[in-house]
């Protein structure tokens, strides 16, 4: 293990735009949350320097390499991401010095394709209809095929995923409310959110619900449908207490009413996270925290926007 | 003659675990309603109530984005490779 605190990484990325990962604001929804029985408010982790909530893994999954001295100069990070956690990565090792290599599928937004590059990564594009599955196949066969070159970092089975909310996001989300949250709504994706807050959390009596999307075809980006896609090592579905599911055309009818009544441009699966904390207001009172994973600019060429 | 649909995973639950079909039809509503004949359920997962394509679906045609072409009702030439893709693993 890497032996990770809050306090080393503070001291790592000293200096660096990296200073700013985390201590995002968490807000209330007054509109969206009007006349429902539990209170609403938002973690919006677009606030963070690479604008999603994967800046959080991104790091301490890249600062771990390094501490446990599997990250020299001379290998290259690699990694499959549709999008946010190749963001985060390719900010990341911009600022660390570290070459990066990414599978990700063909046809992905060409805003993702251009920050990633921008930052200075190369892109392995695969197969677009085999979807991120195909990328983390893709990103194991060249990880096995040059051991010596890549360090792999796995999203999907990185302990440091996971530790990165369960010692950042959760201990953040219980100081913001005065200790006051009673729930914790997230969707699943590498599941790193939902099982590393709930490890913060849970022990202190927070009610985790954790939401996948209603279909394995389905527009919510870095959300998985866990019974027909791989699933990542690092899930346990005992880290939540309830289980719901969402429709994508929910989700982006309360992305779109995010941003017209709250002032908050989400992405489709912070529109998501939202509708399903409103349900669960509608029928349980007290402090609900729902987790905005990123912004919507990052989706402005894709058909959900127009 | 007929045109090639390619699917992706997430849709072999109503296709009986098919991700390359033959089809034919002028149109991509027509080659979407022809699939639909054989595996019911097929059109509703891809186009939405009012028959356009799903706002979180691509679709191309060769290598053209069928929302350029007309959405559904653009024209599917014969031979044509039609290919299906989640929104969420590709903009444009």
């Amino acid at each position: 293990m890497s032996g990770l605190t809050p306090q080393l990484v503070r001291e790592r990325v000293r200096g660096t735009i990296l200073e700013r990962i985390g201590e995002t604001p968490l807000v209330p929804l007054h509109r969206i949350g009007a006349g429902l029985r539990g209170e609403l408010w938002a973690k919006i982790e677009s606030a963070n320097p690479g604008g999603s909530v994967k800046d959080r893994p991104g790091l301490w999954m890249v600062l771990a390499a390094e501490e446990e001295g599997r990250l020299r100069r001379s290998r290259t990070v690699l990694d499959a991401t549709s999008g946010n956690t190749g963001v985060a990565l390719a900010m990341v090792c911009a600022v660390r010095g570290h070459a990066l290599e990414l599978c990700m599928p063909d046809k992905a937004s060409i805003e993702r394709k251009r920050i990633i590059r921008a930052f200075g990564a190369k892109l392995v594009l695969t197969d677009p209809l085999e979807g991120t599955d195909g990328a983390i196949r893709e990103a194991q066969r060249m990880a096995a095929a040059e051991r010596e070159r890549y360090v792999y970092v796995d999203q999907y089975s990185n302990p440091a995923n996971p530790l990165a909310h369960q010692l950042g996001t959760g201990p953040e989300i219980w100081e913001q409310t005065a200790r006051r949250v009673t729930h914790f709504v997230a969707g699943v994706g590498t599941s790193g959110t939902i099982v590393g807050v709930s490890a913060a959390l849970r022990p202190k009596g927070v009610r985790i619900v954790a939401v996948q999307p209603d279909d394995p075809l389905h527009g919510i980006e870095g959300w998985k449908h866990m019974p027909t896609a791989i699933r990542p090592a690092i899930w346990d579905e005992r880290a939540a207490d309830e289980h719901r599911v969402m429709a994508t055309d929910e989700a982006i009818a309360m992305a779109k009413r995010l941003a017209r009544e709250e002032g908050i441009f989400s992405g489709v699966s912070g529109g998501a996270a939202v509708a399903s904390a409103v349900a669960v207001a509608r029928e349980e009172s007290g402090r609900i925290v729902v987790l905005i994973a990123d912004g919507g600019e990052r989706y402005l060429s894709t058909p959900l926007w127009e | 003659m007929p045109v090639t649909v390619r699917l992706p995973g997430a849709l072999r639950d109503v296709t009986g675990g098919e991700t390359k079909l033959t089809a034919s039809g002028a149109t991509l509503r027509e080659v979407i309603a022809d699939i639909d004949r054989r595996h019911p359920g097929f059109a509703a997962r891809v186009l939405d109530p009012s028959g356009g394509i799903r706002s979180y679906i691509n679709v191309y045609i060769g290598e053209e984005d069928a929302r350029t072409r007309g959405g559904s009702g653009a024209a599917v030439p014969d031979g044509s490779d039609v290919m299906v893709i989640p929104a969420m693993a590709g903009g444009r």
